[in-house]
């Protein structure tokens, strides 16, 4: 019985068969013609960007698009960075003090709540989490004078505490460790209770191990959010010793040092501020879209 | 089934007793709990999100200039006019904030198609099932999505000022504009260029009259070839999102659906027309309402690449408001054009929220009426 169905089936889509492998290959040759195009539309501009950087300020401009820097330099690039008068060495480490803070403070209060609000009955709980949602829908951009009014009214605008206390309020974070709370199992949660462990004792040797996947996405959702984050610290600080590497970097390209110039400084400057997410992004990219397609959901 | 019936009504009226219990039991500790676990987190958020918010919508009653604080008793208060002065007052202000509006539009009108379409077209490309370094692709596509917009925008003024675009162009034999410098309007230059109108001379039935603030020549100027080169910008970074969302939802779809239809017979062409685009409708209003709220919150790119010029055609809302604050030190008129901007996303983030659920609602509606019946017939064989 199963063979003649089988056989039946070869012989009926036999013919347009033919037809179709010439027709697919020529699909799948403009498929793949697309595909390198855009693939070089989308790596052309980073690969420029690494050679730039190695490039004098001359040569940059002469030839822009040559891939081969003539002569290779970095004195006025990436050698000017490593001096302290630049301001880059500062700012780098003004950006891993706030990614530090800011990511493990998030992850931690991040999934307080979020179990919390999963699991814990208390009262109010339904108004938190949609008070929560609602927070969700404010956009970012219309913020900013609001941040810098609050800031400037506790008397923190300018400091480190400015950079790093707006950014761990995290409303998303809380719905995102919400949601993965529910989704797994009370057994071994009930059975620890059983046992008599506190309920921070609970959330901490029990729940959170278990938490794992979740908390590497948070934590990485978290560490390129505030390594990246321009907007919400432009508004928090003034001064260039507070300055973080975005900070540093939109300075110098909307300095007025001259649009045409500094080319090969600038671009080395991006360059190094966008290696330590591109080495994350290249050791835990599974992660990374699971993180895109959660920050999706909460619109 | 009949016990599953005969069960819920019985589980929800409560036995009271029990429900006490709950209370000091084993789960007594959990009131204070709750609150304990929460209070970090809420406490950050009413600081640096509920309480600003509040304020700023004070300081859009006042005519506060940054002198001093705007939180006493004796500040000037101008009622609704840091509002109304932005649609009903003609002078600068308006004449700004319709500006950005303008810009806003057109670079909406462009932004959410392209990306849109950008998007769906690499996660079609990636989801090939012959592809050869899928993986590859698709970190390549997707890489400058988790990239600062601040260095994003730094090797885009690289390509667009720096000269390496028109050094493309020019091998190809077109001399290329000087893009984030130049004011003009495409839709003026196509004008110009098919000797309809001469954007050095706009007709004066265009020129001449206008709506709140702007000439009609103004507001149909289309965006401005330095908005164009923003627009590319964006549409550049941002399609690789939309292409996790898309792929996503592509694999979602069932094998069987697509060899159905090669079995059919149906080409790639139709396949895609009449089998995949209906099923991706739901992704689809996804992308292009996560399309228009984004588009409206445009900032970093604009104050990194431009600061609003040339001549103001890539000034958008956001940043409007934002220099209207901290460099004009208009800070109730900034306010203001930011509860403005905020009421348009909001209306957009609702209605697709509002449809959203909808459809969550029938879907779960629709798994629970299917898990019902696959339960009774369970219940029948047994």
């Amino acid at each position: 019985m199963t063979a003649t169905v089988h056989g039946s089936r070869v012989r009926r889509s036999d013919a347009p068969a033919k037809a179709r492998h010439g027709r697919s290959f020529l699909a799948v040759f403009l498929g793949y013609a697309v595909l390198v195009f855009l693939a070089l539309v989308y790596l052309v501009p980073f690969l420029l960007q690494i050679v730039t950087s190695f490039k004098t300020q001359s040569d940059a401009a002469a030839h822009p698009l040559s891939l081969i820097p003539h002569p290779i330099s970095t004195k006025n690039s990436i050698g000017r960075l490593a001096n302290g008068s630049s301001g880059f060495p500062r700012a780098l480490a003004n950006s891993v003090l706030v990614t530090v803070l800011v990511t493990g403070g998030r992850v931690f209060l991040d999934s307080l709540a979020g179990y919390a609000l999963a699991r814990l009955r208390f009262p109010g709980r339904r108004v938190v989490f949609g008070a929560i949602l609602a927070v969700m829908a404010v956009p970012g951009v219309v913020l900013l004078i609001p941040k810098f009014l609050v800031l400037n009214k506790i008397g923190i605008y300018d400091t480190y505490p400015a950079l790093v206390l707006p950014l761990l309020a995290d409303a998303a974070g809380v719905f995102i460790m919400k949601q993965f709370f529910e989704s797994v199992s009370v057994t071994i949660e009930e059975a620890a209770r059983i046992d008599g462990a506190g309920t921070f004792r609970l959330f901490w040797s029990v729940v959170l191990p278990m938490a794992r996947p979740a908390l590497i996405t948070l934590t990485i959702l978290s560490f390129q959010g505030s390594w990246n984050e321009f907007s919400q610290v432009l508004v928090s600080v003034q001064s260039s010793q507070y300055y973080t590497l975005p900070l540093w970097l939109g300075n110098l390209v909307t300095g007025s040092l001259g649009a045409g110039t500094q080319y090969p400084l600038k671009l080395s400057g991006a360059l190094l501020a966008t290696i330590p997410v591109a080495l994350l992004f290249a050791l835990l990219q599974r992660y990374f879209i699971r993180g895109a397609n959660e920050g999706a959901v909460k619109g | 089934m009949a016990t599953v019936t005969a069960a819920a009504p019985g589980a929800s009226t409560n036995h009271p007793a029990r429900r006490r219990r709950r209370g000091t039991g084993i789960r007594g500790p959990e009131r204070t709990a709750g609150w304990f676990f929460v209070s970090p987190a809420v406490i950050l958020l009413v600081v640096f999100l509920a309480v600003p918010v509040l304020m700023a919508l004070w300081v859009s009653f006042t005519d506060w200039n940054g002198i001093g604080t705007p939180f006493r008793l004796n500040i000037p208060t101008v009622g609704l006019r840091n509002y109304t002065d932005l649609f009903t007052k003609d002078a600068l202000t308006r004449r700004d904030f319709m500006t950005s509006i303008r810009n806003i539009f057109y670079y909406t009108l462009l932004v959410v198609p392209l990306q849109t379409a950008l998007a769906l077209s690499l996660a079609l490309l990636v989801n090939g099932k012959m592809l050869k370094g899928k993986g590859f692709f698709r970190s390549a596509f997707y890489f400058p999505s988790v990239t600062s917009s601040v260095a994003i925008t730094t090797v885009f003024l690289f390509v667009f000022n720096g000269g390496a675009l028109n050094a493309i162009l020019a091998k190809v034999g077109i001399h290329g504009p000087e893009w984030l410098a130049d004011s003009n309007g495409v839709v003026q230059n196509l004008l110009g260029a098919l000797h309809i109108a001469d954007p050095n001379n706009p007709p004066s039935a265009l020129a001449n009259h206008g709506f709140l603030s702007l000439s009609w020549w103004e507001w149909l100027s289309g965006p401005s070839v330095a908005m164009c080169a923003i627009i590319a910008l964006v549409v550049w970074t941002t399609a690789g999102t939309f292409m996790l969302i898309f792929l996503a939802a592509l694999q979602d779809i069932s094998v069987d659906i697509e060899e159905a239809s090669v079995l059919d017979g149906a080409s790639a062409w139709q396949r895609l027309r009449y089998v995949l685009l209906p099923m991706l409708k739901p992704t689809m209003f996804l992308v292009v309402t996560l399309g228009l709220i984004g588009s409206w919150q445009v900032f970093d790119q604009v104050y990194l690449a431009t600061q609003g010029g040339p001549d103001k055609t890539t000034l958008s809302p956001a940043y409007l408001s934002y220099t209207s604050g901290f460099k004009d030190h208009s800070w109730g008129v900034g306010s203001a054009m930011a509860f403005v901007l905020f009421a348009i996303i909001i209306i957009f983030t609702l209605f697709q929220r509002f449809i959203m659920r909808d459809r969550d609602e029938a879907r779960a509606k629709r798994r629970e009426r299917q898990a019902r019946r696959a339960a009774a017939q369970g219940g029948g064989t047994s």
